[in-house]
């Protein structure tokens, strides 16, 4: 009734104008993206252009296939993220419950050390990080892409602070029962955590699908790259293709566009916990 | 009642000195069974993100900070230890000043219009009227959208030929720019790019502050006849000052990070190296030139730059940011 309304100001109807212009331009890009992929080397060059074909050709795609081994790029994201995400939400469980509720020796030391990785940008870390997987032999491998980041002090951090605010006496009632800490951390706190383990998994698998520096770094052959550092060597090698570019742009982009669609809910509310935690 | 043994900083051992409270601390441990047990479960919970951050986090810094004081290049000659000549080295030679000059470009460029647009977003999406999910939705996307694509997007509508903007520019009666390759407009450009990609993240994360603002506040600026104005600069502004903060830290710390955009964007550095920011200079200087000491050390500079602004921001903030 009363709360505060930027509306009375601006009035209804330009709100809705300003909100809708916003939205458009947002939302262009993506348009652009869809025509010119569907468009025929003569139309992009066709002047005055089109925003949208006079005839679809769904065979850039096939192009796109057979140029270059898409497929294998995606499967090798998902291999790598999901592998980084699941790992990282497992360890930052235990770790997150271990400094919420355990105590031990040099608990304050070790938690301060946890939270300075998160000021330490990760390209200071880059170049010795690729001598030492160099040495490992892991360069071109999943090992060279994955171990590294089976570890993040955020999501510890992000979890401790949920386990924080959840009541104490569900876990002592349950002790007095006799259960132990790894009973009542699967069958109690993980369960009642569920909300802030889903938010933290999309988190990572979002910033880990998107990693972009270290499979750069960490990968020679076409067979082991990702999907964005593959997309990457096919936008420059497409050059003056803008159709086949943009193709490979759609094929990246649809399925975390219809991902995104499905549960933005999920997306939009995660998000804003990890900005309002963080 | 059912603590085991003291945590650290308990009240019998708060005044020793701290080797003194660790060591008091450590006592119990050893002890009671139930302590040591407890200990071990710790010790087992822990392992797991301890190992990798020892390997992978805190042994490459130290081992980063040592090649930083070396002239290690690769294929070129012996390695010796060269005292802080890199970081000297780097801080006067120009390419490194043009990258840094380039960031705080984009920085300044990017920063203001990109928190000034979200909130003012925010604002408009939070007066509950209709289809507002819709445009949520909508301003999120680029959001979910990988960089590289993103970028790979934008450089066709840049096209100098048959792009977008040059199609406007045209039919209104302009000459065509040449945008990325424009030594003035490139950055600009970048920074359009960025806040496309950036400003759904931001307007999510100023929506949920203004949500978590009582109303209480706003009724009783109602009833003593407060302007519009006068609620949005003495309620909404102070109460939203801690997630302002946020917003603003994460802004400049990722200002300094950003690569992979302008990498795919201008793959050789824009015109004259416009664009050629801190990480990208860095990434050139280790893994395209083999400058290894010297990249260390460029680094560890990247490093200070961002730390020294964190502190910065954090001493403004406790002044300016009023917390419920």
């Amino acid at each position: 009734m009363t709360s505060y309304r930027l509306g009375k100001f601006f009035g209804r109807s330009a709100s809705y104008v300003l909100l809708i212009v916003m939205s458009a331009a947002t939302a262009f890009p993506f348009v652009w993206m869809v025509g010119t992929a569907l468009k025929s080397p003569q139309e992009i060059l066709a002047y005055p252009p089109t925003l949208w074909p006079h005839e679809l050709r769904w065979e850039n795609f096939v192009t796109v296939f057979k140029k270059v081994p898409f497929l294998r790029f995606y499967v090798n994201s998902i291999i790598v993220t999901c592998l980084i995400t699941l790992w990282q939400v497992v360890t930052s469980a235990l770790a997150g419950y271990a400094f919420a509720r355990l105590h031990f020796p040099f608990k304050r030391f070790l938690f301060t050390a946890y939270i300075a990785t998160l000021i330490i940008p990760g390209e200071v870390t880059m170049l010795p990080l690729f001598l030492l997987v160099s040495r490992l032999g892991w360069i071109d491998t999943y090992q060279g892409l994955t171990v590294p980041f089976l570890a993040s002090a955020f999501a510890v951090f992000f979890l401790r602070q949920f386990f924080l605010t959840i009541p104490h006496e569900l876990e002592e009632a349950a002790r007095l029962d006799g259960a132990g800490r790894w009973r009542i951390l699967l069958q109690i706190v993980l369960p009642l955590a569920r909300p802030a383990l889903a938010t933290i998994t999309l988190f990572i698998f979002l910033s880990e699908w998107d990693n972009y520096l270290w499979p750069l770094i960490v990968t020679n052959s076409e067979a082991m790259r990702t999907l964005p550092i593959g997309l990457r060597y096919f936008v420059e090698e497409s050059g003056s293709q803008l159709h086949l570019m943009m193709a490979g742009a759609v094929m990246a982009v649809l399925p975390i566009l219809l991902l995104f669609f499905l549960a933005q809910k999920q997306f939009i509310e995660g998000i804003a916990m990890t900005g309002s935690k963080g | 009642m059912s603590r085991p043994a003291p945590g650290p900083g308990s009240p019998t051992v708060a005044r020793r000195s701290r080797l003194g409270t660790w060591v008091a601390d450590l006592a119990p441990y050893f002890r009671k069974p139930n302590s040591r047990q407890e200990m071990l479960m710790a010790l087992s919970f822990l392992a797991p993100s301890l190992l990798v951050l020892v390997a992978f986090v805190y042994f490459p810094i130290v081992w980063a900070f040592g090649i930083s004081f070396t002239n290690w290049q690769a294929g070129a000659g012996t390695t010796s230890f060269v005292g802080v000549k890199n970081y000297v080295d780097s801080l006067t030679s120009g390419d490194f000043q043009n990258a840094l000059k380039n960031s705080l470009y984009f920085l300044v460029l990017k920063l203001p219009i990109d928190m000034a647009l979200s909130l003012l977003v925010a604002l408009l999406l939070n007066q509950k009227l209709r289809g507002m999910s819709v445009f949520r939705v909508a301003l999120f996307m680029p959001v979910v959208t990988s960089m590289v694509a993103a970028a790979a997007i934008w450089r066709v509508l840049y096209n100098p030929s048959s792009g977008f903007f040059n199609t406007v520019l045209n039919s209104l009666g302009f000459l065509s720019l040449r945008w990325l390759r424009d030594p003035n407009l490139a950055m600009p450009s970048v920074v359009l790019v960025a806040l496309w990609k950036g400003l759904g993240y931001n307007i999510v994360i100023f929506l949920a502050g203004l949500q978590s603002i009582s109303r209480v506040y706003y009724e009783a600026a109602e009833i003593d006849g407060a302007t519009t104005w006068q609620r949005f600069r003495y309620i909404t502004l102070p109460l939203l000052s801690p997630v302002t903060y946020f917003v603003l830290l994460i802004g400049v710390i990722n200002s300094f990070k950003v690569f992979s955009l302008v990498h795919v964007l201008a793959p050789d550095g824009g015109p004259l190296n416009s664009v050629e920011v801190l990480v990208f200079y860095l990434y050139r200087l280790t893994f395209q030139r083999f400058k290894f000491g010297q990249g260390a050390a460029v680094s560890f500079i990247l490093f200070a730059i961002v730390l020294g602004l964190t502190f910065i921001q954090q001493r403004v903030a406790e002044k300016r940011v009023h917390y419920e």
